[in-house]
């Protein structure tokens, strides 16, 4: 009888030693990893570089309204007093990029673009001497449904800030009623964050995947129906990601540039 | 017909060997209109190589025999048609390589069986009625774990048991959806989540899915099982609230 | 000398289908020490293709359904030629066992009150069959194999017998080989069950999977068991034609039951002009000699088939109800069937005869031998109703389990003569490694023997073809005494194996085609062009075959009645009769 390892001794088709990127594949497996690696890079740099710039971010203001970036938000001095002199964007953009970086989809990308682990299927990846998979030091990837809830908090937050920027505080003390382009991006944001957000597996698990059975009372199957919804948006999960990335980077960009005053952001549009 | 069918000449580069050593070797042959790589390497065995090792049954997709890797990625012979691989190039045709050889294109998978065994049955709650009541909606979600034709092409293709070969460790996907089967039965009496914990090794995934990217049948695997699997073990054992406010154990399943 | 690895069991079981591991899960529940044996590995045998379902009178759907409709159902649908007392235990017991398939944890689709949904087919009074989706077959062997898997049985898979080892006229064991490393086996066991399955691989056009070489009719034949009922065989109306690498893959019956039409190249629905009162939904026999008819006066489609049409029906409602077909052929054969008809034409499907065996136990007339599953006869006449072969399995296989215990019980211990050994080790080694010079290739051989029983012996028959095919085909058993494979390797060689099961699938071939010749009308499965009626004595008697080599005997005699079941079978024809 043979050993247990010898028993599983791979197909010498399989080749040693494998390099990463050995394989039989001859379509362009290297494109998406590249991709990803490019995207989130860059983002990763454009917030670190934003967040310390902006140490004093005060929201822009448009004749009146208040639009608020969504990398600071909530709003922490306008909405509850609160002032540091830190770069106090830290103190809430943790929520978000918390749920980004535990998130499954994105710790599908990370691990394969990042730690080539494996780069793409059927593909080598880097030689490591012990794989512990999400066991050691990445146990704390189950927490994720904690990051969603603050994640979600934050979303409410930013449907908040879409409303206040409808509002314009006019000479005369008063409030009046107007849509910006602006306002409209924020809107767009906060809808595809909800995409994402909503469709988070965490989520999906709490309203109705961790059920035993779905339809044995009537309690169940309202959270079955539930569960179904957000399943809907969780088999989009990676675009509603890289959307709501997109659109996070996109709101920002707007913001900081209409704020710095590039250009005014044309408002009273409706 | 919507799409055209090609026959014509074609090379093929299939793997021949045995447990220790092998290599591609070339072939050609004329083929009709239509033929899936099955067709073409049974060809050749009937009429060039006889002692061509192949194991396939159904030839309908349905048995999950012929798992090979065709130009690199897994997939059945049976299913694939050789005009939808490129024309301007041989197809290699290798054996699953996660797994020790047999000969040829053959591979040894019984180490799966092995593992199934490892896994407690479907056992039924106390106190059930002879004729079982169950909803559609509860049939639907354990029926597409079901649908698991066992290809062993998710095993193949999993880097924990290909490239890291942590057959000790890990189950592999094919059994995630298999426990996820029996978890998710409404009337299923047992609770495996040590199991899944533990000796299945469900935190060794990394969710990179390409399991999901290679299962003939379509199966979720990484979102509809694995996933799953990995939030109920963090209910039991990574959620400080729940631990708090309830949970002592799952209702009617008892621990294995 | 060669090493041969020897066992020993209570009970062996030959086959991994539903019926063989039906058999084994009962044989080791009742405390014997069983092994069950599969060309395949386990969880790939024939019956995990089976798509519609299984039928079973649970009453789910229509209350009034029971037992004695689904008997009549299954009379009916065999012509009366079926064993009475087989159909009774079939419908008595089916609901029973799939019942059991849920408490060992298979998954079936639901109704509204959540029991098991039944879904209605051809020939079935009331909606009958049990199914998940258009994968039942699957189901249910997984289910079976997980079972097993705990049950306490061995599994040799892998491998194949090619000999009974018999003691005096007693069956003591089986003789065979590991395909992976050409190591030989010897078997032994007190009592053993042959559920090999049916044999589609005599015909080019087949929906069967390479299993299906016949080898349980000719083991049992060989061993000195009678058959009955072998001139019986369904072709499925509908299987591809197109590919030719695909031709007779199997397209559901339930494409039909959505609603799905059938039309010659003219755009007529010609089933008006064969059954127009059941048009498309017509028993199976009928709806595959239209199709084939319809080709042969010329108008079929390109490929030669009918044109099978769903486009008339919603998208979507397609791509859900039927997901399989839609993926089948959008897949292998280019074709959007929510946009373009499908061809389809007759393909071998099932075999209807098979060993006789005792109702009650599975026994065969060798002491020691058992059978179950496709590989007996009886069951289902001369035609079966869809749906009833897998219920078949369960209780049939069951039932032989337990015989087969029983039998092993009282017989005590047995031991397997050495000569028997040598005899089969030496036809196979002969196969593998004999004298190359003036021997035959089973590769061709196989062809010529497909061709000549698709040509003379296939859905439509006459004497003269008949006569050609029995002619042509006892050449090829001649020459297939002088089969050699190709190349002697004997580690998973393919070419060896083809040898064994291409002297069986010509045995079974003559039994065919002698059967066929022998019974001069047309009923069910069995189509005679010179006697295209019924006939009185037909109607009354199958016919048995045995005999040794080539030389079959073939018995006519009686259909097998139960006086009880008189009333049934009466109350059934009068209602046929009151709506002629
Ligand atoms: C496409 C398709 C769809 C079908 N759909 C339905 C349906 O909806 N409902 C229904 O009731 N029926 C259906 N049938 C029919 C049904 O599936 C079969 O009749 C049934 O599965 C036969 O089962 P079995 O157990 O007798 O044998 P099989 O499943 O054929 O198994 C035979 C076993 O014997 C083994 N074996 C054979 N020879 C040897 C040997 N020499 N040595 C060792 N092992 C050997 C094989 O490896 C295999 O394990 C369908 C058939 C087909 C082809
Ligand atoms: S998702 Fe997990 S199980 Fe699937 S291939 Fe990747 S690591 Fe393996
Ligand atoms: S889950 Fe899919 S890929 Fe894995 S064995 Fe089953 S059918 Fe094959
Ligand atoms: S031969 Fe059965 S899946 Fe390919």
């Amino acid at each position: 009888m043979s050993t247990t390892s010898e028993a599983l001794k791979p197909s010498p088709a399989y080749g040693e030693p494998r390099k990463a990127g050995a394989t039989a594949r001859r379509d362009r497996w290297w494109v998406q990893p590249f991709l990803v690696v490019a995207a989130l890079t860059t983002f990763g740099i454009y917030t670190i570089v934003r967040v310390i710039l902006s140490t004093k971010y005060p929201g822009v203001y448009t004749d009146g309204a208040h639009l608020q970036s969504p990398m600071f938000s909530p709003d922490l001095a306008g909405i509850f007093g609160f002032h540091t002199k830190l770069p106090w964007s830290f103190l809430v953009l943790w929520a978000p990029l918390g749920m980004r970086t535990t998130c499954y989809y994105y710790r599908k990308s990370i691990y394969r673009s990042y730690f080539l682990a494996p780069p793409a299927c059927a593909v080598a990846g880097a030689a490591r001497r012990k794989y512990s998979g999400e066991t050691k030091m990445l146990l704390f990837m189950n927490l994720h449904r904690f990051f969603f809830y603050a994640a979600a908090i934050v979303v409410g937050f930013l449907a908040f800030d879409f409303v206040r920027s409808l509002f314009y505080a006019t000479a005369g003390g008063g409030t009046s009623f107007g849509v910006s382009i602006g306002s409209l991006i924020m809107l767009i944001n906060v809808v595809c964050l909800s995409g994402y957000t909503f469709g988070c597996n965490s989520f999906r698990h709490l309203i109705g995947g961790n059920l035993d059975c779905f339809d044995c009372s009537a309690s169940t199957r309202t959270r079955h129906t539930l569960w179904q919804r957000v399943t809907t948006l969780n088999v989009r999960h990676q675009e509603w990601a890289w959307l709501s990335m997109f659109t996070v980077w996109g709101t920002d960009l707007y913001l900081w540039l209409a704020g710095s005053g590039v250009f005014t952001d044309p408002h009273h549009i409706f | 017909m919507s799409t055209e069918m090609k026959g014509g000449h074609r090379q093929l580069k299939i793997w021949r060997g045995d447990r220790e050593t092998g290599q591609l070797v070339d072939y050609e042959l004329d083929t009709e209109p239509g033929m899936v790589v099955l067709d073409a390497v049974l060809e050749i065995q009937a009429s060039q190589e006889p002692d061509l090792a192949v194991r396939w049954n159904c030839k309908a997709a349905k048995c999950g025999s012929c798992s090979a890797e065709i130009n690199g990625k897994p997939q059945l012979m049976c299913k694939t048609r050789l005009d939808h691989l490129p024309a301007d190039e041989p197809i290699t045709v290798e054996p699953m390589r996660a797994f020790p050889q047999v000969r040829d294109l053959v591979t040894d998978v019984s180490w799966n069986y092995r593992v199934n065994e490892k896994i407690p049955p479907f056992t039924p709650r106390e106190g059930l009625p002879n004729e079982y009541l169950m909803g559609q909606a509860d049939t639907d979600r354990v029926s597409e774990f079901r649908k698991c034709i066992e290809c062993f092409m998710c095993q193949d293709v999993c880097h924990i048991l290909r490239d890291h070969r942590l057959q000790e460790k890990y189950y592999g996907p094919r059994f995630m959806v298999r426990l996820a089967s029996l978890d998710m039965h409404p009337l299923d009496g047992l609770d495996r989540t040590d199991l899944i914990a533990d000796q299945a090794g469900v935190g060794l995934c990394n969710i990179t899915k390409c399991c999901t990217e290679v299962c003939p049948e379509g199966i979720k695997i990484t979102d509809n099982a694995i996933i799953p699997l990995k939030e109920r073990v963090a209910d039991q054992r990574y959620d400080p609230l729940l631990k708090i406010f309830k949970r002592k154990g799952r209702q009617g399943r008892k621990k294995v | 000398m060669t090493v041969i690895e020897k066992h020993d069991y209570d009970v062996v079981v030959i086959g991994s289908g539903g019926s063989g591991l039906r058999a084994a899960i009962a044989a080791a529940e009742a405390g014997a020490k069983t092994a069950v044996i599969c060309k395949s590995l386990l969880g790939k045998a024939h019956t995990v293709m089976a798509e519609g379902g299984m039928a079973a009178s649970l009453g789910n759907m229509v209350p009034e359904d029971n037992w004695r409709t689904h008997f009549q159902d299954t009379m009916f649908g065999g012509k009366y030629l079926n064993n009475w007392r087989m159909a009774e235990l079939h419908a008595k017991e089916v609901p029973d066992r799939a019942i059991e398939l849920e408490h060992w944890g298979a998954i079936f689709d639901r109704n509204d009150d959540r029991k098991m949904h039944q879904r209605a087919f051809g020939g079935h009074t009331h909606n009958r069959l049990v199914h998940i989706g258009d994968r039942t077959g699957l189901e249910l062997i997984r289910t079976l194999q997980d079972k097993t898997v705990h049950s306490n049985v061995d599994v040799f898979m892998e491998t194949t017998i090619t000999r009974l080892l018999k003691d005096g006229d007693r069956v003591v064991g089986a003789f065979g080989f590991k395909r992976p490393t050409g190591e030989y086996l010897s078997f032994s066991s007190k009592a053993l069950v042959l559920a090999t399955g049916g044999s589609g691989r005599i015909y080019k056009i087949t929906s069967n999977s390479q299993d299906c070489t016949g080898d349980g009719y000719a083991l049992a034949y060989h061993a000195g068991a009678q058959l009955v009922d072998m001139e019986f065989v369904q072709f499925h109306p509908t299987g591809m034609v197109f590919p030719p690498g695909v031709a007779g893959l199997l397209v559901t019956e339930a494409v039909r039951g959505e609603g799905g039409r059938l039309f010659n190249n003219n755009g007529e629905r010609f089933m008006e002009k064969y059954d127009p009162k059941r048009m498309e939904l017509s028993t199976r026999d009928v709806v595959a000699r239209s199709i084939y008819t319809e080709v042969k006066e010329g108008r079929g489609s390109e490929h030669g088939g009918a044109f099978l049409d769903v486009t008339h029906l919603d998208g979507d409602y397609v791509k859900t109800r039927l997901p399989s077909m839609y993926e089948q052929f959008k897949e292998l054969a280019g074709v959007d069937i929510t946009k373009e008809p499908m061809q389809v034409g007759p393909t071998c499907h099932y075999f209807m005869g098979g060993i006789k065996v005792d109702a009650d136990t599975g026994a065969t007339r060798v002491p020691g031998l058992f059978a179950t599953g496709e590989a007996t006869g009886g069951m289902n006449g001369s035609n079966r109703l869809g749906g009833n072969s897998l219920g078949d399995l369960l209780v049939f296989g069951r039932r032989a389990g337990l015989g087969a215990v029983e039998e092993a019980n009282r017989i005590g211990p047995v031991s397997v003569p050495d000569g028997a050994v040598e005899d089969a080790h030496a036809r196979a080694a002969e196969d593998l490694a004999g004298d190359e010079t003036n021997k035959e290739n089973p590769y061709a051989l196989h062809k010529e023997l497909q061709q000549a029983m698709g040509a003379g012996a296939g859905i439509f028959r006459d004497k003269e073809g008949l006569e050609t095919a029995i002619a042509e085909v006892e050449k090829i058993y001649e020459r297939a005494l002088n089969l050699r494979a190709p190349s002697s390797r004997p580690d998973y060689n393919p070419g060896w194996q083809l040898c064994q099961e291409l002297r069986n699938m010509t045995t079974v071939s003559l039994m065919i085609a002698k059967g066929a010749l022998l019974r001069e009308e047309s009923r069910g499965g069995h189509s005679r062009l010179d006697f295209p009626a019924y006939d009185d004595y037909w109607s009354e008697h199958n016919i048995l075959q045995d005999g040794v080599g080539p030389d079959l005997d073939l018995t006519p005699v009686p259909v097998v009645r139960k006086d009880d079941l008189a009333e049934l079978i009466d109350e059934r024809k009068q209602q046929e009769a009151a709506t002629k």
